[in-house]
């Protein structure tokens, strides 16, 4: 017979048997590569639009000057301008300001304002100059005038000629739109002004954000670097283009690769599918592939047989997973943006741009995936010697193979080991090759652990009695490890892996709402629409809000943003009043491994900040050292004197006293104030006597209770595809008990039959299968809940601060574990069931006849 | 040489403002700014102030035009522009980046062998000592381009790109020349169509002309324009003729006309000064600019009259062009496209003299 055709007919008869096994196992990989692919293609593409948008803004300028903080003085313009190397230097004002209207979207309402000198931006950026009407040239210069890029005049529903109201601090503003700017990329939201225009009717006279500079051409770019930083000074940053998009690439990286992460272990799942389907597909035909070798089948013929069918199953469940990948990506960019959940690419429209090279990837790593799920199987299938195989009943020699101690315990002492480096180029990369590990290791260890609980527990209820079913199950159990930890894998597998999650997440959600509590402790909370790095309120609104009666204590905080590494994103700096006699009382301290230092031990000029965990491992601010912030005109000697968490910003955040501040700045304004009621006042009255101030109207007053419902919504959304990947794991879990225990059911037909000879009732064998289905998958549950907390532990205290530098305490979602676990076993001893129904179905004599 | 094609935004944008400016020349004569001062007669110059810059008035320039020699005995003319011109805008802008004022600054160098002008131009706000007009002598500064003139007189220029650059010292050899009536000149049949206007011809020079990498050393005579006004042509004017000649015996000849958009002429004038300082001014009848031979730009398609004989009253003259092509660049840049020339100044087929010839509005379809 031609092989080909045998072959052909081999395959084709399996999986005419087996169609339901060999589409769950095809959609696993499907979702698997799907998941991986999808995430890929909406990252890059919300990364590489947004890197081009930022790179759009800064043309093809060669280096760009910026302050430490936000803005700086424009003085340093013409300085750079005619600095010995400079072509043309672009002097740049760039404010995100409110759009009176839009403020009900907390994180949306802020439109991206660029002053630009038009005579300079058009030899370095040229797609910013706006498009007048004809013969209108002179509007670009226009101090009443800007110009909207198509996504911002859709947004806010504008057109050329209209009046655009703008908000700045506690002034409104009205400006013409005097044409668009048609080279904006797709999607971008930006609005371009004349710089003199900017800074005044923004309010930011003398500020800029940012000189573009082009060097002459044939200039030494490190040369030129070294001696304009020696020129600037400590004060400014030089930030060459390929920094930015390190620092743009910095802002996402934990995100995405953790995402990443996420869809591989759905994939490392779907290859455990496989391997446990082919396994059982080979051990099901143990006596035809020996009849094969018996008849003439060359070892070699029979591994291929076996591989190649991994293959197909590989080939056309990676292909499916990357259409699907590709599918899922264009819609949630069409339904939901390209952010993915997350808020790292703000006003950005992404296009999803067919990717070849990482179709390939995934589609690789999913056929690899498969073929290594399939290779033990068809290893075993191919050494099996025909006249033993020929008998039935030794399909348990498979998992011999696996189940060597040794290995699963080398597997788990190096996940131990990996555990205690450090982040890898700020990954946690060993962290994940120890979960990887300590699966392997788990689900390796297996057998073993399932021979000796079910020896103990037969032996427990031996001496107290039990009956015929509860024995053969226990039996069965006890005496055939391999087979049963076969179809314990994919549980395992599975259920460790979403117990994990969920106590990740959970620990993750429980610790948000507790700092949430601790940050948020005043009743309202009160800011204005500022624009650029100004505080908003001054003094003398200030004092209005603190003189109102019906507060009895008003704080205020001044929040900017300050550069502290051009590779890295922005520090947060807060000043506000910190409780002297015990910080703890203001701030989340997290004195966990880290010291804290009193004030009064601090030398008279020593000013104390406090750091979060971000700063500790980004830029090394132990607890007892000595800094420099790059804020006031000197250098000011601070010393960190305290840790605290935060969850709001993963770049970093420091906190000092509002008093210390000031003094060293000069800068009085505030951004935040918050307010504490006295004790007869409602907050609905609160709000109403803020209104009634002069400026009333232009604040936005938010109530903490509002901020923290939003701010846990905004962690949800987050996590919104974390509890997707979650129930996908479930699934694929679930089908893989169903398909391990319906498999396994055909292969002992002759057991039953055997049974049903010696006298059993079917309805006895059914409680036996029912028995064995929920004993084998409590166990399951009970090792994936063991497996699953080590993971969580990994992710939580190893995963989570490599990434983000954040700590957490561990907290159980008991309900939700319990609810999974029952549905669990209710799905096994279920399946086990009905797959045992149609096994026992035949005739009694012909079962036991097939064993001859 | 205009930098390639991947600058041509940037040229664009500036060559949009340079047009809207002779825009602002032509268009502007009857719109009058309260803010902006008229042009009136009888208001004598007075100096040193009025070198320096008058910016209450609209638009200004200094202009300088002239022949030089090479050190390896080349000719070459070059073309000097200076232009302040205010906007209007950002009146109350109490920011240092208001654009109030704008400098926009052009050089041209016409060289046979290259066939071609070879140009550069900037324009910027008046800002931060990066550009600027400085009042009471003439100082006007470009990022690094500058036009200075200093308490001894002399004009300093330095212009310098990539590939193109000069660094002139001009030092005058005669007193200066006043345009019109004693300065006011009339430009139109209404009194307020004038500007301000004096001439510094017979200017010696020396200095450095540097090409690409190589630089040479010149000597030569130019031709200095200092012209200020708020409103300067009639609505129907459509373009001009002028030209401003050193006369080898010393003397000087500067005359203009003005087209109407009928073929017609709005206005003419012509100044005759001998070497001993005696000024002849000629009635319009008496002028005539009659085009003996054409050239059609391969650039632009534009028709211009390179080559003119001229007549001041019972004087003939003939102007013929160092080279053809010194057409200021085309509508991928300038926007505003007209030629502007080094000429020799023939009468009696002998060369009498050497200056400059401008003609405008013969390409002005084809002005962005």
């Amino acid at each position: 017979m031609n092989s080909m055709r045998l072959f052909r007919w081999l395959l084709i008869g399996e999986w005419r048997k087996h169609i339901g096994q060999a589409l769950v196992t095809l959609l696993a990989i499907a979702i698997g590569v799907a998941m991986g692919f999808s995430i890929h293609l909406l990252n890059s593409a919300a990364f590489n639009e947004f890197s081009a948008a930022s790179k759009s803004l800064s043309g093809q300028s060669d280096l760009l000057v910026r302050a430490k903080t936000t803005l700086m003085d424009e003085a340093i313009y013409p300085q750079l301008a005619a600095f010995e190397g400079v072509a043309v230097a672009n002097p740049v004002l760039e404010l995100d300001v409110a759009i009176p209207g839009k403020q009900h979207n907390r994180n949306d309402y802020k439109l991206k304002v660029i002053g630009i000198d038009m005579f300079r931006a058009a030899q370095i950026a040229p797609d910013l100059l706006g498009l007048p009407e004809e013969g209108k040239v002179m509007d670009r210069l226009a101090d009443d005038t800007i110009f909207l890029s198509p996504a911002a005049m859709t947004w806010l529903a504008v057109k050329e000629g209209d009046h655009l109201p703008l908000q700045a601090g506690l002034q409104q503003l009205t400006l013409r739109v005097a044409g668009g700017l048609v080279r904006a990329r797709s999607g971008q939201r930006i609005a371009v002004m004349d710089i003199g225009a900017a800074q005044w009717r923004l309010q930011h006279l003398g500020k800029l954000s940012r000189v573009e500079l082009k060097l002459k051409d044939g200039l030494n770019h490190e040369v030129f670097k070294s001696k304009l930083s020696k020129f600037l000074g400590e004060s400014y940053t030089i930030v060459e283009l390929e920094n930015q998009e390190t620092r743009v690439a910095n802002m996402s990286r934990a995100y995405r690769v953790n995402l990443n992460m996420l869809a591989l272990v759905a994939l490392f799942t779907g290859s455990f599918l496989v391997f446990s389907t082919q396994a059982l597909s080979v051990s099901r035909r143990r006596s035809q592939f020996a009849l094969l070798r018996v008849l003439g089948f060359a070892r070699h013929q029979l591994l291929w047989q076996v591989v190649i069918e991994g293959i197909v199953l590989g080939v056309l469940g990676s292909l499916l997973g990357v259409l699907l990948g590709y599918v899922i990506a264009i819609t949630v960019i069409e339904f939901f943006g390209g952010s993915l959940g997350s808020s790292f690419f703000p006003g950005i429209k992404p296009e999803i741009y067919y990717d070849a090279v990482a179709a390939w990837v995934f589609f690789a790593v999913g056929l690899t995936v498969t073929l290594l799920g399939s290779l033990v199987p068809a290893l075993e299938a191919a050494r099996a010697k025909p006249a033993l195989a020929l008998k039935s009943g030794n399909q348990n020699a498979i998992m011999k193979k696996l189940a060597i101690p040794w290995f699963a315990v080398a597997c788990l002492f190096l996940a131990g080991i990996l555990t205690q480096l450090p982040a890898l180029n700020g990954l946690p990369v060993f962290g994940y090759l120890a979960i990887a590990l300590l699966l392997i290791g788990g689900i390796a260890l297996m057998p073993y652990w399932t021979t000796w609980f079910f020896a103990f527990i037969s032996n427990v209820t031996k001496r107290s009695g039990i009956n015929v079913v509860e024995f053969l199950s226990l039996a069965r159990l006890t005496n055939a490890p391999n087979q049963a930890s076969i179809a314990l894998g994919g549980i395992l597998a599975s259920f460790s892996l979403m117990v994990a999650m969920a106590i990740m997440v959970t620990s993750f959600r429980v610790s948000v709402d507790q700092w949430l509590e601790r940050v948020l402790p005043a009743d309202l909370y009160v800011r204005t629409a500022a624009v650029g790095d100004q505080g908003g309120f001054d003094l003398t609104t200030q004092q209005a809000i603190a003189a109102l009666p019906v507060f009895s204590q008003a704080d205020f905080f001044r929040a900017q943003q300050v550069l502290f590494d051009s590779n890295r994103p922005e520090v947060m700096l807060f000043a506000r009043p910190i409780d002297r006699s015990d910080p703890r009382n203001t701030l989340p301290i997290n004195s966990d491994g880290h010291e804290v230092i009193s004030l009064d031990s601090l030398a008279e000029n020593t000013m104390p900040i406090w750091v979060s965990e971000a700063m500790v491992d980004l830029y090394d601010y132990q607890v007892g050292k000595h800094v420099v912030l790059p804020i006031g005109d000197e250098s000011h000697d601070f010393k960190v004197v305290g840790v605290w968490r935060d969850y709001g910003r993963q770049f970093g955040a420091v906190q000092m006293q509002l008093d210390d501040y000031q003094r060293i700045t000069g800068d009085t304004s505030v951004n935040t104030v918050a307010l504490w009621l006295q004790s007869a006042v409602s907050q609905e009255q609160a709000i109403e006597a803020l209104r009634q101030l002069p400026f009333g109207t232009e604040l936005e007053i938010s109530r903490s209770s509002d901020l923290r419902t939003i701010s846990l919504e905004i962690f949800d959304r987050s996590f919104a595809v974390t509890y997707l990947l979650e129930l996908v794991a479930v699934i694929i879990g679930l089908s893989g008990v169903a398909a391990s225990f319906s498999a396994q059911m055909l292969t002992r037909m002759k057991e039953f039959g055997m049974l049903r000879h010696i006298g059993m009732k079917k309805r006895e064998i059914l409680m036996m299968l029912a028995a064995e289905g929920g004993l084998l998958t409590g166990l399951g549950i009970l090792f994936g809940f063991l497996l699953g907390w080590g993971i969580s532990l990994i992710l939580i205290f190893i995963v989570n601060p490599q990434s983000f530098h954040w700590t957490m305490q561990i907290h159980f979602p008991l309900s939700w574990l319990l609810i999974m676990a029952t549905l669990m076993i209710a799905t096994a001893a279920g399946t086990a069931l009905l797959a045992g129904r149609r096994a026992i179905s035949g005739h009694v004599i012909q079962t036991v006849r097939e064993d001859w | 040489m205009k930098q390639p094609c991947k600058n041509n935004k940037k040229q664009l944008v500036i060559g949009g403002l340079l047009s809207l400016l002779l825009g602002v020349m032509i268009v502007t004569g009857t719109v009058q700014s309260s803010r902006l001062l008229p042009v009136l007669p009888n208001k004598p110059l007075v100096f040193p102030k009025d070198y320096g810059a008058h910016p209450d008035f609209r638009i200004e320039w200094w202009y300088i035009t002239g022949w030089l020699d090479t050190e390896d005995e080349k000719k070459l003319g070059f073309q000097v522009t200076f232009f302040r011109y205010q906007t209007e805008l950002n009146i109350d802008n109490p920011s240092q980046f208001a654009a109030k004022n704008l400098i926009i600054a052009h050089l041209a160098l016409s060289d046979p062998t290259q066939g071609r002008l070879i140009q550069s131009e900037k324009i910027a706000r008046e800002a931060f000592d990066l550009a600027y007009s400085k009042q009471g002598n003439t100082n006007v500064k470009l990022d690094d381009w500058f036009l200075v003139r200093d308490d001894n007189g002399i004009y300093k220029v330095d212009m310098r790109t990539d590939d193109l650059g000069l660094q002139l010292s001009l030092q005058a050899t005669q007193k200066m020349m006043l345009q019109g009536d004693q300065g006011f000149s009339r430009k139109g049949p209404k009194p307020e169509q004038a500007s301000y206007y004096y001439s510094e011809p017979h200017l010696n020079v020396t200095g450095t002309v540097f090409r690409k990498q190589r630089s040479v050393k010149v000597n030569g005579v130019a031709w200095l324009d200092h012209e200020w006004s708020t409103a300067y042509l009639d609505t129907d004017g459509d373009g001009w003729d002028w030209t401003g000649l050193n006369l080898d015996d010393g003397s000087t000849l500067m005359m203009f006309q003005i087209r109407g958009k009928k073929g017609d002429r709005i206005w003419a004038y012509a100044a005759l000064r001998d070497a001993s300082g005696n000024m002849k001014f000629f009635q319009p009848d008496e002028i005539e600019f009659t085009p003996i031979r054409t050239w059609k730009s391969p650039h632009t398609e534009a028709i211009y009259p390179v080559e003119m004989r001229i007549r001041t009253g019972n004087i003939e003259w003939q102007l013929i062009p160092l080279m053809d092509d010194q057409e200021l660049d085309s509508q991928q840049s300038t926007g505003a496209v007209y030629w502007e020339g080094a000429v020799t100044l023939m009468r009696d087929d002998k060369t009498v003299g050497r200056g400059y010839l401008e003609l405008t509005g013969y390409a002005k379809s084809l002005t962005l």
